[in-house]
């Protein structure tokens, strides 16, 4: 099965055997459309890259990001320190990559979080319309009239700063937008022949809804959540900044530069790297989220 | 009609309102089992209207349907969709485009708790002239001719008794539309089947139904045998425009 | 002639190579009514839209001669090309949903048109664009030109849109399934008014259809194409006496109202017929 999978004439059957080979045979189209497209694929290789930064920062890191060292602050890159020290002494390097573990996370936990609520109540919303496509609609409006930053600082401020509170803040002012999304498209496909034929056979709204309107929902909303995880990442970095979010020690990026900010003119590395670090990670976010656009979402490309 | 035989559907003063607009305003006519009875009419006729609710596909109607001896109320009785079963106009819009022809023959099944799938689709794949090599293709790998036979055999798969179609032919190139009116008229004889066909071409309607109904305005303004129809017995007006362009143009 | 067409062919790539749509395509068009029919998929619609050189950007056409009266597609520029476009040749579509522009009124749009190719005023075009109106039979063409394309019936829209293509004057019109989203009284409406156009403008038609009898009845000549290829050319009325079999077995496996059959006799396709 496994060795299939590189099997081009296999993959491109045009009459596959199995449902495996079809379904294989259609991702491995998706594929050669989306590796034509070569900034999505740079795009590609750095989100990877980042996350195999993230996960593998232990071994990669040449310091603890936390320990102290005050005899050595804010040095400039060296062979000791590659991208210098902190006002604190310590690595930058590290730090940066134990930070790509806490960025990163509190965004992929936004995105689980975000993803299937706003899809669920979209879809829910468009596919039953009447009264709860009003009340699930009020809710959305409610949450998007806040100035997102706003809503999210009184929230965090309410409970108490740190990751997870943030993500929540984070997360509560993203599902509007997403929700409105798989509305839209649900709306559109609910009254297609062929949701009409599955009506037909006499399935529930709910099988309806999950097998056949969600994973045509889901193209969409895919390339919205990865085109929104630069967004993410900023907002992430914005209550960091603020002080809302992640805690010191622990080296969030947004954190980083906030902390660093009073050494721009003079230590001007010490908050331009993770700085560099956010516009990294939020470019390659945007180019695949465009390359999977053009693949997933051909109408609006 | 014939009255020797049990009426398969039957329809008693349809009315179906859409906001202040009377789409069907008053439409009865009664099928016999194995009959085929077609209704003709240009667009906003409501000819389309009177079959999706027969099809249980909009319930904003009043008057008495009554379906394989199954009177149509709010609520469906539970194997209503295993008798009744439609085919739609457009091949390309009645399936659904990330499924393969497998998965939209074996859906029916699983929701109706039929066993025995991969026996009954190879089965429907023959019973349709459908290569098995398309079994596991997407939609957009069939032609459209390929794409209507799978449709007809998505309606065929519970094993109904009453087939809902709706202008089955007229998105299909003329030789395609030629092999889905044997395939339909095979079936029928083979599985006793009752048709109810909509179509605004009365030589395909004619062809396929032995009563015609022929729709204007909300209203069916006439009912005649397809021989009737043919030779010009016509009453209503409406029908004869109806078959004098049918046959200058045909 | 209006239109020189002659060996012309147009190609596609694949995953497998290159897919020869339309294959060795000749004819000629003057001031008559030419009917293209063939099946989906049968190039009829790819030939005239090289005339326009109207083809998808991966389309590779070569042909000895694609000339609109007297100018050479192939090499001719795009300010010729713009000046062929919706000036001296009107292109038709199916549907005039998607043609029409659904933010500006019917009036407007025919204004527009007509402007292109005169020298007016707002107010001289507008006048056009009503009398074009009335020209397609429109019984109340000041209300019409105030519509937005929403408002309009399928028929109304395709009347308006030949009012549209009519308004610059053209010489030559490409009708490409006028009438296929339409009902069959509305049909007929409209073709009749499109052969009354044509005749008296004496304009050249260019009717594409997949309904044989159809284009029987209101051409003067057919040419049937069958996977990229003319198989054959006559004139409408010999229809009957067609000689390829493709050409009969389209007429023969419609069902007839009047000739009642108990089976439809289905085509069988002989691959000689793509040679």
């Amino acid at each position: 099965m496994i060795g299939r999978l590189f099997d081009r004439a296999w993959l491109l059957s045009d009459s596959p055997q199995s449902r495996a080979q079809a379904a294989w045979g259609r991702r491995y189209r998706l594929w050669c459309d989306f590796r034509a497209n070569k900034p999505a694929l740079y795009g590609l290789a750095t989100v990877i890259a980042l996350l195999a930064c993230a996960i593998l920062a232990p071994l990669l890191a040449t310091h603890d990001p936390v320990t102290q060292n005050l005899g050595q602050r804010l040095l400039p890159p060296s062979t000791q320190h590659w991208l210098g020290t902190d006002e604190l002494g310590r690595d930058v390097y590290s730090r940066l990559l134990y930070g790509a573990r806490v960025t990163l996370g509190m965004v992929l936990a936004v995105v689980v979080l975000v993803a299937p609520i706003g899809l669920a109540v979209g879809c829910v919303a468009g596919y039953y319309r009447g009264a709860a496509d009003v009340i699930l609609m009020r809710v959305t409006d409610v949450f998007l009239a806040f100035p997102r930053l706003i809503l999210a600082l009184a929230f965090v401020a309410a409970i108490q700063p740190g990751m997870t509170s943030a993500v929540i803040a984070i997360a509560l002012t993203t599902w509007p937008p997403y929700a409105r999304l798989a509305r839209a498209e649900t709306m559109t496909i609910r009254d297609a022949d062929y949701i009409a034929a599955v009506r037909m056979t006499g399935a529930s709204s709910g099988r309806i809804i999950l097998r056949h309107i969600m994973p045509l929902c889901l193209g969409s909303l895919i390339v919205r959540v990865t085109l929104d995880m630069s967004a993410i990442i900023i907002f992430a970095a914005s209550l960091g900044f603020l002080g809302m979010g992640a805690q010191p020690p622990s080296p969030e990026w947004g954190t980083m530069i906030a902390t660093a900010r009073r050494f721009l003119l003079d230590q001007w590395w010490v908050p331009l790297i993770p700085g560099i670090a956010i516009l990294v990670a939020s470019l390659a976010f945007n180019l695949l989220g465009d390359g999977l656009r053009d693949v997933l979402d051909p109408r609006q490309g | 009609m014939s009255h020797t035989r049990r009426d398969m559907i039957i329809v008693d003063d349809l009315r179906v309102r859409f906001g202040s607009h009377d789409a069907v305003r008053g439409v009865s006519f009664r099928v016999p089992e194995g009959s085929s009875f077609g209704i003709v009419g240009e667009s906003g006729s409501g000819k389309s209207t009177v079959m999706r609710a027969l099809a249980g596909l909009n319930d904003l109607w009043d008057g008495y349907l009554e379906i394989a001896g199954m009177p149509l109320g709010r609520g469906k009785p539970p194997d209503f969709f295993r008798r009744v079963q439609m085919v739609f106009q457009d091949p390309y819009g009645s399936l659904h485009p990330r499924q393969t022809v497998d998965r939209a023959l074996s859906e029916p099944l699983l929701v109706q708790g039929i066993g025995d799938i991969d026996r009954r689709i190879r089965q429907v794949l023959a019973d349709v002239a459908l290569p098995a090599a398309a079994r596991f293709r997407y939609p957009h790998q069939l032609s459209g001719g390929q794409r209507q036979r799978v449709a007809i055999a998505r309606a065929l798969i519970s094993e109904p008794s009453v087939l809902l179609l709706d202008e089955p032919t007229s998105a299909l190139d003329v030789s395609v539309q030629a092999e889905i009116l044997n395939l339909l008229a095979d079936l029928r004889e083979e599985r006793k089947l009752t048709y109810l066909m909509v179509s605004h071409n009365l030589a395909v309607v004619a062809h396929l139904c032995p009563w015609v109904g022929v729709m204007s305005n909300g209203e069916m303004v006439e009912i005649l045998s397809a021989e009737d129809l043919r030779a010009g017995r016509t009453r209503n007006p409406q029908t004869t425009r109806l078959r004098e362009l049918s046959a200058e143009l045909g | 002639m209006l239109v020189e067409i002659s060996g012309l062919n147009i190609s596609f790539p694949t995953p497998h190579g290159m897919h020869a749509a339309v294959r060795d395509v000749s004819m000629t068009l003057g001031t008559e009514k030419l009917g293209i029919v063939g099946e989906s998929g049968s190039g009829k619609s790819l030939t005239a839209r090289a005339l326009l050189r109207l083809l998808p950007p991966a389309a590779v056409t070569r042909a000895d001669t694609l000339r609109f009266d007297g100018i050479d597609v192939l090499s001719a520029s795009e300010k010729q090309m713009g000046m062929i476009r919706g000036r001296r040749a009107g292109l038709i579509l199916q549907d005039p949903k998607y043609s029409l522009n659904p933010i500006m009124t019917a009036g407007d749009q025919i204004a527009e048109a007509w402007r292109n190719r005169r020298k007016g005023s707002r107010r001289q075009a507008k006048e056009a664009a009503i009398d074009l109106l009335a020209q397609v039979q429109i019984r109340d063409p000041r209300r019409v030109a105030d519509s937005y394309p929403h408002e309009l019936s399928g028929g109304m829209g395709q009347r308006v849109m030949i009012a549209m293509m009519l308004a610059p004057d053209p010489e030559l019109l490409i009708a490409d399934e006028p009438t296929s989203a339409l009902d069959a009284s509305v049909q007929a409406e409209i073709l009749k008014l499109m052969e009354d156009l044509v005749s008296r403008r004496n304009m050249g038609l260019m009717l594409i259809s997949h309904d044989l009898p159809l284009v029987g009845h209101f051409c003067d000549r057919v040419a049937v194409m069958y996977a990229g290829r003319v198989v054959e050319e006559l004139a409408a009325g010999e229809l009957g006496q067609a000689r390829h079999p493709y050409t009969r077995a389209l007429l023969d496996c419609m069902p007839s109202l009047t000739h009642p059959r108990p089976r439809l006799p289905v085509m069988a396709r002989d691959p000689a017929w793509l040679t």
